[in-house]
């Protein structure tokens, strides 16, 4: 019976909730579901991939995996691809597997599609997946050709947990950490200082441009950000003036976001930056023209100015959120 | 000692995309057409290795119609890369078959590299994968998603970002491909004499067959085209800025149910 096999990750010794996602998904196949974990404390993962109603568990496990390094994980993942043979494999299009799988593919010669935003796998392992083009001007339904594995990168947030119908015992296999002579050394992972979801991950983001008049005012930003668990993200305009971190550049040359809200504040809505926010549900656009482009993609706007508007909104959320 | 330089040709930025009638892909007719912006930081980056002394050639090389494409590689030579190198290939390649195509021009130009630049994303597709399927078919190690990079004879330091503003510091063993992002650099403009001198230069034309790739060598195709779904009229809310606050602060909890 042909398998569905999902990258599972994890932190604390818990599954991520894009792994949940992915596990859901290959459940509703009806398929095998194969899990394969890396890294130190992968073994421990087995109970809870059982419960999450996965049948076979590969893990590969010891301190040598506990940072990415991108010849040892694509040896483990060609190692596991090759014998097991899965028809689709399912990984959250995250940085790492952004890196690591098209290594893979290119050694295996099979496909991958990388930031598919929906998915459906049917009883005969055929995959149906859409992806968004031109940084989301567009979509597309990607086709595999010639791919013996299908390889699919969902990106996060995209598709609905569900529990599963039943627990299983999972069968476990732990592979063999390959011992060669690596060219990539992974020296040093320097942790992000916010401590905030990602702008790619986030579920809520608060975005300025150059209407927000200096620097400073980002604080304003901050704040509300805050309030509401978001993430902070910024125009080019705002990038290239150098008031914040070109990590924070949402577009079509900053990242590609899909929040279920997007607070766009002072930012005149370029194409290039409707590019990148254009797949979020719900979009807020506070902006003091009321020609703004920005206004034609916003569910609900207030013209006006942001720097007055964004501390009471702040205030309002507080209140709101305290009940 | 050479550095390669890998340059897609995309569609401007400004570009507002339209479908072909049939839905089966982008039509381009009008669209004006530009080096892929990430492209621009992987060639900045191998003039100033260049200029450095850490490496004596800068090489570009894109797979695609010649006609178009060499306009990408002219804008390169402009820049100050020495040689251009098109492979002449149809537009609807993938990553993987891109890839075969570089790897091949590369391995038939023979002779040693010291690294192969390329962008960590084609703004078009958003694949984020010939980078690794180049240095794979290479043998080679690579690094996406670079903001710095040094590079020492037989080794380099990179530094890459992850989420949330993480960063890796990596030693590579050269030659690797590595993949340009925003922050690595800041490239540089045409000069006039750069563009006067790079109309003048011969670009060498190579094909897929020459190369050893071939449409064959597509694993991914896109079919089912679609914009994205009309957005229902924005809601404008009224009043002074205390109640435009309070009142959006409700719909998005009761209306929208997004907080
Ligand atoms: C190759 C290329 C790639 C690009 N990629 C991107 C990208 O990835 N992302 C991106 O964002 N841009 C990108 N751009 C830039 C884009 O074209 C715009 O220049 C940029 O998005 C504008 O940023 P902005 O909205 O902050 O500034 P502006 O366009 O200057 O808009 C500022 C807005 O603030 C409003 N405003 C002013 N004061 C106030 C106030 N007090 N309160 C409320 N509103 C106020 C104004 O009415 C105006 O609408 C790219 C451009 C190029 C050429
Ligand atoms: N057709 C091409 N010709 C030359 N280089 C390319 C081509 N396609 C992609 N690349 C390189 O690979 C990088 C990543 O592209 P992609 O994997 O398509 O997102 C680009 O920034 C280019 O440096």
């Amino acid at each position: 019976m042909s398998s569905v096999l999902v990258f599972t990750e994890f932190t604390n010794g818990q599954l991520k909730k894009g792994s949940l996602e992915l596990l859901s998904a290959a459940r509703k196949s009806g398929l095998k579901v194969q899990a394969l974990a890396i890294g130190p404390g992968a073994k421990a993962l087995v109970d809870q991939l059982g419960k999450e109603g996965v049948d076979e568990a590969f893990v590969a496990d010891g301190a040598a995996l506990d940072k990415y390094n991108s010849e040892l994980f694509t040896e483990i993942v060609c190692g596991v691809l090759s014998s097991k043979k899965p028809a689709v494999v399912l990984a959250s299009s995250n940085s790492l597997a952004r890196d690591l799988f098209p290594r893979v593919a290119a050694r295996l010669g099979t496909g991958v599609a990388s930031d598919c935003t929906t998915l459906e796998i049917s009883s005969s392992g055929e995959v149906k997946a859409r992806r968004p083009m031109y940084a989301g001007k567009c979509t597309a339904e990607v086709s595999f050709e010639s791919s013996a594995t299908k390889i699919v990168l969902m990106r996060p947030n995209q598709l609905t947990v569900t529990p599963a119908s039943a627990a299983k015992t999972a069968t476990l296999e732990e592979l063999a950490v390959p011992t060669k002579d690596l060219a990539t050394i992974v020296k040093e992972v320097v942790k992000g200082t916010s401590g905030k979801l990602d702008l790619t991950e986030a579920n809520i983001i608060v975005s300025g441009g150059r209407g927000m008049k200096e620097p400073a005012n980002f604080k304003m930003l901050e704040e509300l950000a805050d309030v509401l668990g978001a993430t902070v993200g910024a125009s080019r305009a705002v990038v290239d003036a150098g008031w914040v971190s070109h990590t924070m550049q949402v577009g079509q040359t900053g990242k590609t976001v899909a929040p279920t809200l997007y607070i766009a504040c002072g930012i005149s809505g370029a194409i290039q930056h409707l590019a990148g926010m254009s797949g979020s549900k719900v979009v807020v656009a506070i902006n003091k023209d009321a020609n703004a482009p920005i206004f034609q993609k916003a569910t609900y706007g207030i013209v006006g100015d942001a720097l007055e508007i964004v501390p009471k909104l702040t205030e309002e959320f507080k209140k709101l959120l305290q009940h | 000692m050479k550095i390669y330089v890998c340059i897609k040709q995309v569609p401007d930025t400004e570009t507002k995309i339209k479908l072909k009638a049939d839905a089966s892909g982008v039509d381009f007719a009008g669209v004006k057409w530009v080096m892929n912006p990430y492209d621009e930081y992987a060639v900045e980056e191998g003039l100033k290795q260049r200029e450095a002394g850490k490496a004596t050639n800068v090489t570009v090389l894109s797979v695609g119609p010649k006609a178009r494409v060499s306009e990408a590689l002219r804008t390169a030579l402009a820049m100050g890369a020495d040689d251009a190198i098109v492979i002449d290939a149809p537009e609807d390649l993938d990553p993987m078959a891109t890839a075969k195509a570089l790897a091949g021009a590369i391995k038939a130009e023979g002779g040693e590299y010291k690294c192969v630049m390329t962008g960590k994303l084609a703004i078009d597709d958003n694949a984020a994968s010939v980078s690794q399927m180049l240095a794979e078919f290479l043998a080679v190690p690579h690094a996406t998603v670079v903001t710095k990079l040094e590079t020492a004879d037989t080794q380099a330091t990179v530094e890459r970002e992850t989420e949330g503003g993480s960063r890796e510091v990596i030693q590579l063993r050269l030659p690797a491909v590595v993949a340009a992002n925003k922050g690595l650099n800041m490239p540089r403009y045409a000069s006039l004499p750069g563009i006067m001198k790079a109309k003048k230069k011969t670009i060498k034309e190579l094909t897929l067959d020459g190369v050893g790739a071939s449409a064959a060598d597509i694993r991914v195709k896109y079919k089912g085209f679609a914009l994205p779904a009309e957005k229902p009229a924005v809601k404008m809310l009224a009043g002074d800025p205390a109640q435009q606050a309070g009142e959006l602060a409700q719909l998005l909890r009761t209306e929208a149910k997004v907080i």
